[in-house]
């Protein structure tokens, strides 16, 4: 039987994400932007959706773009607001290869983090101070965008957003915040963060809905260069029929997602805790990433992050496939090759520990016999490897 | 029946290993390494390359795997090549992969992960006499042999390695993938190196890495005759390519001083030497006292010569009949009749 202990890879599409979207696809066809009535009933859809997003993120239905995905949502955040503003665009090292490479590729500013895997925010109020000071001779120079992740998708590390926009108000008054919400939504309730930010992130296979479909919260007032235009649907932020079906489905898995997340997250952390106690008991060299002195940092319940010394994670995942448990290490690129971890590198992990990194995260379809599972193979492999490679 | 580890690069030897052996009923599960992070568009580690090994794969039904030896590429292959040449010598990045990746990080891996053996699509044979010795032979098919490059595998190795295409022509395994339906059926042969763009070649690579000094080319006079931009792509016994008029027959590259910076042509007859300075010495299994026949280049000939080992791996090897210098870093590999005996590096 298989073990998946992978959800924040993608998480099983929850039952009823799978029946709404079957019954959406099933019903009558209907293009939302359309004039008759199948039309209009698809363009329902996109309004109960719009507003039950906007209640869960406690913003207006007027913010919701609805987009195919994180990495869609991100990169038009990202690019939108540069092409919409000019300026710079300042992001944390952690951030998802969605948010660090269009940064990069305009040549934003990476702020480092701290060994505990959070932002070091002495160091973004220092990247911001300087910024404002350059901007008053050289306009160009201002800070228009601050992107800051909710939670990094490999460490599980919860990352202090209101913080982050004390700091950007305080520092930074025209730019506009940006959070890459993706791996939070199961786990943080966001109409505690949402309201801090001007641009969020969501990307429905994160929480049970299916994969590439997503949202941008985009705050009224805030300046944004569609990056997809034609035939001007979501309010000419992001042009092209609307994955209505899709949408639906996520809205699905949000609402469930909401209203069960108290109750997992009790049960979650309470199997991951046990989880990571055993391995940390039994295998030696076990490192979970991010303590520093023994504190462990703000984390969310579903993900164990780990790094065993003096092996190769992509002989780990091998061996533990083998033994029916699936799980991950750090990002592929395109070829499908592991990558070695740039988030464990800002964290300042020797690149050979970073290498032997173990991504266990759980969700809500998680038993104690996936535990069971993973606690049993991960010893042996380890041990194996050790001994062999 | 055995579980076996089959390296796929994407190309249609290794394809049709992974389906001989599926045929034959073994276990078999593909890799493909990814070796180089850098630009290239010729190599084994190309997306596309990838994307072929996994599409035979899924073909023949064998779970497939991308494995990164990034780090041990650029620590045993890219950084020597680049230090080679800056020595004014001329390595063989092939040869040093198959020595330090394919045929001892893998083997390893391959171990750690449970398998008893690993398949390649080299086109050389194994063989084992009487005595349980196992020898590479050149493979089936003479003009695409390639046990020049793999001639640094020892018994240890050699014992846990198959080469299902050794003993059939390349033709036989187009005909043999073309059957099966192979999408890599028709794929031509992979021709340069890996890591080298086609677009700038070797030039920018290394000019990219190392700075490459212009030198001037002198005659055996110390006359200069000409110049080069990078005295570091010259190569011992080279004629053309360095833009020289005169008499074409006394233009061969005698010495290459990095140094200095130098080069020195001069007639052929200066190219010749009757012994080879060597380094890395290694047999197959016993030593090999006698005359053996020397190969010294890919798909170069073979000439008659007798090894005498030194001390820490060096050698000298002396040639019955003078022979053309060999350029530092290359490969040489001794054979008898048509199986490797031991190689080594020339100095």
């Amino acid at each position: 039987m298989a073990h998946y202990l992978d959800h924040s890879a993608t998480t099983p599409p929850r039952p009823v994400a799978v029946e709404t979207m079957l019954r959406v696809l099933n019903g009558p066809p209907g293009n939302p932007s359309g004039a008759h009535r199948f039309a209009r009933d698809a363009n329902r859809v996109l309004d109960d959706a719009r507003e039950t997003m906007a209640e869960l993120l406690a913003c207006d239905a007027g913010d919701i773009v609805f987009t195919a995905g994180g990495t869609e949502a991100d990169n038009m955040a990202v690019l939108g607001v540069l092409d919409a503003r000019g300026g710079q665009a300042v992001c944390s090292a952690i951030e998802h290869h969605a948010v660090l490479e269009p940064v990069e590729y305009r040549r934003g500013t990476t702020c480092p983090v701290l060994p505990n895997g959070q932002i070091d925010l002495d160091a973004l109020r220092s990247i911001l101070s300087t910024a404002a000071a350059a901007s008053v001779d050289d306009g160009s120079q201002a800070i228009s965008l601050v992107s800051v992740m909710a939670v990094n998708n490999e460490t599980g590390i919860v990352q202090p957003i209101a913080e982050v926009a004390r700091l950007v108000r305080e520092l930074a008054r025209n730019a506009v915040l940006h959070t890459d919400a993706v791996q939070a939504l199961s786990w943080l309730d966001l109409r505690n963060i949402a309201p801090h930010v001007d641009l969020l992130s969501l990307a429905a296979h994160k929480f049970g809905g299916p994969q590439g479909v997503g949202l941008l919260m985009v705050r009224r007032g805030t300046p944004l260069a569609a990056r997809t235009i034609g035939g001007g649907q979501e309010r000419e932020r992001r042009s092209g029929t609307q994955n209505v079906a899709g949408i639906a489905a996520m809205v699905a898995a949000a609402v469930e997602a909401d209203a069960t997340r108290a109750d997992m997250v009790q049960r979650t952390s309470a199997m991951r805790d046990r989880l990571v106690a055993q391995l940390q008991a039994t295998v030696p060299g076990t490192h979970v990433s991010g303590v520093i002195d023994g504190v462990e940092p703000e984390r969310v319940a579903g993900i164990a992050h780990l790094c065993f010394d003096d092996i190769e994670s992509e002989a780990l995942l091998f061996l533990l496939e083998k033994h029916d448990v699936f799980a991950s290490a750090a990002s592929s690129c395109a070829s499908g090759a592991m990558e070695p971890s740039h988030v464990l590198a800002a964290m300042g992990l020797p690149r050979e520990l970073a290498f032997g990194s173990l991504r266990l995260s759980l969700g809500y379809s998680s038993t104690d016999a996936d535990v069971d599972a993973a606690i049993a193979a991960v010893g042996p492999a380890v041990a194996r490897l050790r001994e062999r490679s | 029946m055995a579980e076996i580890l089959v390296a796929m690069s994407g190309g249609v030897d290794s394809s049709v290993a992974a389906a001989l052996l599926v045929e034959q009923g073994h276990q078999v599960t593909g890799v493909t390494l990814k070796l180089w992070g850098g630009e290239s568009d010729s190599g084994c580690c190309s997306v596309s390359d990838v994307d072929d090994a996994r599409r035979v794969a899924q073909q023949l039904g064998i779970d497939h795997h991308v494995f990164n030896f990034g780090d041990e590429f650029v620590e045993f292959v890219i950084d020597p090549y680049v230090a080679d040449y800056q020595a004014g010598r001329t390595p063989n990045p092939c040869v040093e992969c198959n020595r330090h990746i394919k045929f001892d990080k893998l083997l390893r891996r391959a171990d750690a992960l449970g398998f008893e053996l690993v398949a390649t699509g080299h086109h050389a044979r194994i063989v084992q006499d009487d005595q349980g010795v196992r020898r590479l032979a050149r493979g089936e098919d003479e003009a695409k042999d390639q046990s020049y490059v793999l001639h640094m595998l020892g018994q240890e190795q050699l014992a846990r390695l198959i080469l299902p295409v050794g003993d059939i022509t390349k033709d036989r395994v187009r005909e043999l993938a073309t059957e099966l339906g192979l999408r890599t059926a028709d794929k031509p042969d992979s021709q340069d190196v890996c890591f080298i763009h086609s677009d700038g070649g070797r030039e920018k690579f290394l000019g990219d890495r190392i700075p490459l000094t212009a030198a001037n080319i002198l005659d055996t006079d110390g006359a200069v005759v000409g110049h080069t931009t990078s005295v570091q792509l010259v190569t011992i016994g080279q004629r053309k390519g360095l833009g020289l008029a005169g008499n074409a027959e006394r233009n061969y590259v005698i010495d290459i001083d990095p140094s200095a910076p130098s080069v020195t042509v001069g007639p052929r007859e200066l190219t010749r030497t009757d012994r080879t300075a060597l380094s890395q010495l290694a047999w197959t299994a016993e030593s090999v006292e006698g005359v053996v026949m020397v190969q010294a280049a890919a798909h170069g000939r073979r000439e008659a010569g007798v090894v005498e080992p030194g001390i820490n791996g060096a050698a000298v090897v002396r040639w019955a009949e003078p022979h053309t210098r060999i350029a530092a870093g290359q490969s040489v590999v001794f054979y008898v009749g048509d199986e490797v005996v031991g190689g080594a590096t020339a100095e």
